[in-house]
């Protein structure tokens, strides 16, 4: 069957940048086209899962369910704001997804799923979290399945924010903000073609390809660990720079999800600019949430043991998110470990200042440390490490 | 825009130098909290609680834009306009 897969092969940009052109030439008269705007999106979900049935006749499902599931929530919400409602709803959103990730373990549960169901789960729950806040006040069909089935997204993100896309999808652009709009993201696609398939390609076939890596000998993995650290960054950064400059082309001004992460002086830099946009969700919904939840219930009186606990959860779930497999429950566990030690060295930092944050020499090994503490966290979840356990 | 009074912006400010544990924040008010590492999402969490039980005025936590919300004025700002 024909792969269409997004940004996946070169059918893929022809078809985009055909639908595009209307698109692009009413975004520089300073016009937006809804209609046309729907009919490409119906366009291109029907093209990326007709070829495999069962994930198209999944996807059908799974939009039926969520529509379901945050209009119902919104009309009970109204009614009763009580916590009851909310966690199942919750639970239900999430329902689908947990089902995909446990058929890693359980293969009889593979009927079930379609390429993107993370991210588009991502999108639901985050609606369902702003229903309970009361930031959602009300919601239609067409804008929900125009923010679920986001097409240049689909796939792996960006994780947008439905507020923020929202105002995105009501303003239109000017002529002059459009054409800043497409340079922009004309840019972002080139960028993305030079990190996804130069950069990450070379690293792929003549780095990771290499004979040097062959074998389990220190040296071989030590080579290899840096390798799928670089080769991991360019291929979602580029992967992330296609879904980004497209959607600016459509007049939406997605989120970055990289922002020179290996430059991080710490790994709570670090989270803030690898994969931001799914780092950030799970900051705002889960970290934030299970933290307000205890502090105000007053569950536990330690704030740190609160925080700790917090991150705990955090990373694990992120871990369990990957896949139900050994080597990303280690990887959940080991992010956690180092987030909740780096929070413990910074608290004695504030009182010794043995690690002074001016100086230079101090900021190159600062980063030289974290760039092979997360390495190495990537070392693990490639699975290289398998073998150990 | 709301007027601010002394009591209010005070009262703020001591929550934000408890969240903080400093009171720097007191007398550099346009300092970037985030970004010069006195503020985290923990203390985020830690000032939304405390605004809301002692000074009354609720704050989702998805309303909270680290942007909108970057230095001691702004988050005065901010709170005024919800009070």
């Amino acid at each position: 069957m024909i792969s269409f897969v997004p940004y996946a092969s070169f059918r893929f940009f022809i078809v985009a940048g055909i639908l595009m052109i209307p698109i692009i030439v009413s975004g520089l008269i300073g016009k937006r086209m809804r209609l046309y705007n729907d009919f490409v999106t119906v366009v291109m979900i029907f093209l990326i899962f007709y070829g495999q049935p069962a994930q198209f006749v999944s996807i059908i499902i799974f939009v039926l369910w969520q529509t379901g599931l945050v209009k119902g929530y919104l009309e009970l919400r109204k009614r009763n704001n009580r916590s009851v409602y909310f966690y199942v709803a919750t639970a239900l959103a999430v329902f689908p997804l947990f089902i995909v990730k446990l058929s890693a373990d359980v293969p009889a549960l593979n009927f079930f799923g379609f390429l993107g169901i993370s991210y588009v789960s991502f999108r639901t729950i985050e609606m369902i979290m702003d229903i309970r806040d009361g930031l959602i006040k009300s919601v239609s069909v067409a804008e929900f399945l125009r923010f679920v089935l986001f097409f240049p997204t689909i796939s792996s993100g960006p994780i947008d924010r439905y507020s923020r896309f929202k105002k995105d999808q009501a303003v239109v652009p000017t002529r002059k903000e459009y054409k800043e709009l497409l340079y922009l993201g004309l840019n972002k696609i080139f960028l993305g073609f030079l990190y996804k398939y130069i950069i990450g390609y070379l690293v792929h076939e003549y780095w990771m390809g290499s004979s040097m890596m062959n074998g389990n000998s220190l040296f071989s993995i030590w080579m290899y660990m840096y390798a799928y650290s670089m080769y991991l960054f360019f291929d979602f950064a580029g992967y992330s720079q296609f879904a980004i400059g497209l959607s600016y082309l459509m007049g939406i001004r997605t989120p970055e999800n990289f922002n020179k992460p290996f430059l991080s002086r710490n790994i709570k830099d670090f989270w803030n600019r690898w994969h931001m946009s799914l780092s950030f969700w799970f900051r705002d919904f889960i970290y934030m949430r299970f933290v307000y939840t205890m502090i105000k219930k007053k569950r536990l009186k330690n704030r740190y043991l609160i925080s700790d606990l917090g991150l705990a959860l955090n990373f694990m779930i992120m871990g369990f998110w990957h896949g139900f497999l050994l080597q990303y429950i280690i990887y959940g566990i080991y992010h956690a470990v180092v987030f909740i030690s780096f929070n413990r060295f910074e608290q004695f930092n504030k009182k010794h200042s043995i690690w002074s944050k001016d100086n230079r020499w101090v900021h190159a090994l600062s980063v030289l440390i974290t760039f092979h503490v997360i390495c190495f966290s990537f070392l693990i979840f490639s699975g290289r490490l398998n073998f150990l356990w | 825009m709301t007027e601010i009074t002394p009591a209010f912006e005070n009262q703020v400010l001591d929550i934000l130098a408890e969240v903080c544990e400093s009171d720097e924040v007191k007398n550099e008010p346009d300092i970037r909290l985030f970004e010069e590492g006195l503020m985290d999402s923990f203390a985020t969490i830690a000032l939304l609680v405390e605004v809301g039980e002692r000074m009354g005025i609720d704050v989702p936590i998805s309303d909270f834009n680290r942007n909108q919300w970057a230095t001691p004025n702004m988050i005065i700002q901010q709170l005024a306009d919800r009070k």
